[in-house]
């Protein structure tokens, strides 16, 4: 069930990472993305420090950040934006948030596969995405290049390594460390 | 000479032209890649989205792992995604002493250790600055003059670390092209984004973002990238660029290790032509493979 509040420590952390912005505008003048985003990057660190959450969560916004580094590069006052851009994802993936759904199943299932295999398969990556998109147009989008990369001999079926798990341990791990904090 | 090679998990897959080539280019430059045994994945920009700890755990696995091969202390990474997991830890891990502390917490777990006695380099940085110019010039038997190639370096290896160019204004590729015979194609879109995972999680974004780099190449003979996912973007979606755009931006797209390969003598065969998705045939031509 959605619950922005499951983990309010990382939006503290957010808070935190942009406390010292000057709302100069450098991150949105820099941003390829701002164009798009409901709220600019300035915007939506002004809306951090306010405390705005919801807001914030609730825009299509961060999940334009492709991270490019722009703004972190030239940010004034040197705060790691992209990284707080990746916290508020970690937040609408951990609070399991309906409205960027699509966009996170993508960054879950590509983590999942890693988990299952110790390595990425592009694959099962795929086919899990897609299929939890539940819209064959979306689908159909990737057929050509999935016909592409298949004529080429490009897509690997099991390039997992001897014995699945291998990162179990380091996940589960992990996971201890961060529901201790 | 020697490096320790993490080849990531695209080039396995979808980018495997960019391990042949990369492994042929240096075994010609009479340089060892060891790749390091049973490595993971670094979790790309994928891990940062779901948890920032797993986000620097797997690269410290990867790390703690390249620690335990004594031949070198230098790892070679072609990937810039990979590169910069990799290369977070070893600069986070520098000025935060209870990170290292809490990684190995982790790592403990699997009886491994992080030191961070690494030093992580992109592929470029190794061919630019390590290798460098001179050295590619002396071994090159065929000069590709006549080539106009527009250098395409992404974010990742340049931003936020600007470890061995400009991450603004790079030309860390230019005196490699120019050492081969190769005219560099004068653009400013070098450092721009590819759009990265964008191009499957928003696409018409991404698309965009594609269609403005192709557009800015016109002139040149083909663009040369250094990371498996701008080369993926940049050469499966043309036809879908192309229709939105509703112009002809059709653009050759190959990584430099290949193209410097050509120049040194090898075959396109040796550097994986076959698996590239956007090679045209007046490129071959020009380049006599």
């Amino acid at each position: 069930m959605e619950d922005l509040n499951k983990t309010p420590g990382l939006f503290k952390d957010v808070q935190e990472m942009v406390q010292s912005c000057i709302q100069c505008g450098t991150c949105s003048g820099s941003c390829l993305a701002a164009s798009v985003m409901e709220h600019t990057p300035r915007h939506i660190w002004r809306l951090v420090q306010l405390g705005c959450k919801e807001d914030v969560l609730n825009s299509k916004s961060f999940i334009y950040c492709a991270s490019c580094y722009y703004c972190t590069l030239r940010c004034p006052r040197g705060l790691p934006l992209t990284e707080a851009m990746a916290k508020l994802k970690e937040i609408s993936a951990k609070s399991s948030q309906k409205k960027h759904k699509s966009s996170m199943d993508f960054y879950k299932y590509f983590v999942k596969s890693v988990c299952r295999h110790g390595r990425v398969n592009e694959v099962e990556l795929m086919t899990n995405y897609l299929i939890s998109t539940k819209n064959p147009v979306t689908s159909l989008k990737y057929a050509p290049l999935g016909m592409k990369l298949m004529g080429k001999g490009k897509l690997s079926f099991g390039n997992a390594l001897k014995g699945n798990g291998v990162l179990d341990v380091l996940f589960a791990k992990v996971k201890e460390m961060e529901d201790r904090t | 000479m020697s490096y320790l090679y993490y080849p990531g998990c695209s080039l396995e897959g979808t980018s495997q032209e960019y391990n042949i080539s990369t492994r042929a280019l240096f075994s010609s430059l009479d340089i060892s890649l060891n790749e390091i045994p049973e490595w993971t994945c670094c979790g790309a920009s994928a891990a940062e989205s779901v948890s920032y700890l797993l986000s620097l755990s797997l690269p410290a696995r990867v790390l703690a792992l390249a620690e335990k091969m004594d031949d070198c202390d230098q790892l070679l990474v072609p990937c810039s995604a990979c590169y910069l997991n990799l290369k977070k830890v070893e600069e986070k891990v520098k000025k935060d002493p209870v990170l290292l502390e809490n990684l190995n917490t982790i790592l403990e777990a699997e009886n491994l250790s992080l030191k961070n006695s690494t030093k992580v380099k992109h592929l470029l940085e190794v061919l630019s600055k390590d290798v460098g110019p001179d050295s590619i010039q002396k071994k090159t038997k065929k000069y590709l003059n006549g080539l106009t190639i527009a250098p395409y370096y992404g974010c990742q290896c340049l931003r936020p670390y600007p470890v061995f160019d400009d991450p603004e204004a790079p030309t860390s590729m230019e005196p490699l092209l120019k050492a081969v015979g190769v005219k560099v194609h004068q653009w400013n879109m070098g450092s721009k984004c590819c759009g990265a995972s964008q191009m499957a999680t928003k696409s018409d974004i991404a698309v965009k973002y594609v269609a403005d780099i192709l557009r800015a190449a016109k002139g040149a003979d083909a663009i040369v990238t250094v990371c498996p996912m701008c080369q993926m973007n940049l050469e499966a979606y043309q036809e879908k660029v192309c229709s939105t755009a509703g112009e002809d931006l059709h653009t050759s797209i190959l990584y430099l290790p290949q193209l410097l390969g050509i120049a040194l003598g090898l075959s396109a065969k040796e550097l994986g032509f076959d698996f590239n998705l956007a090679v045209s045939k007046g490129l071959r031509q020009k380049m006599v493979i």
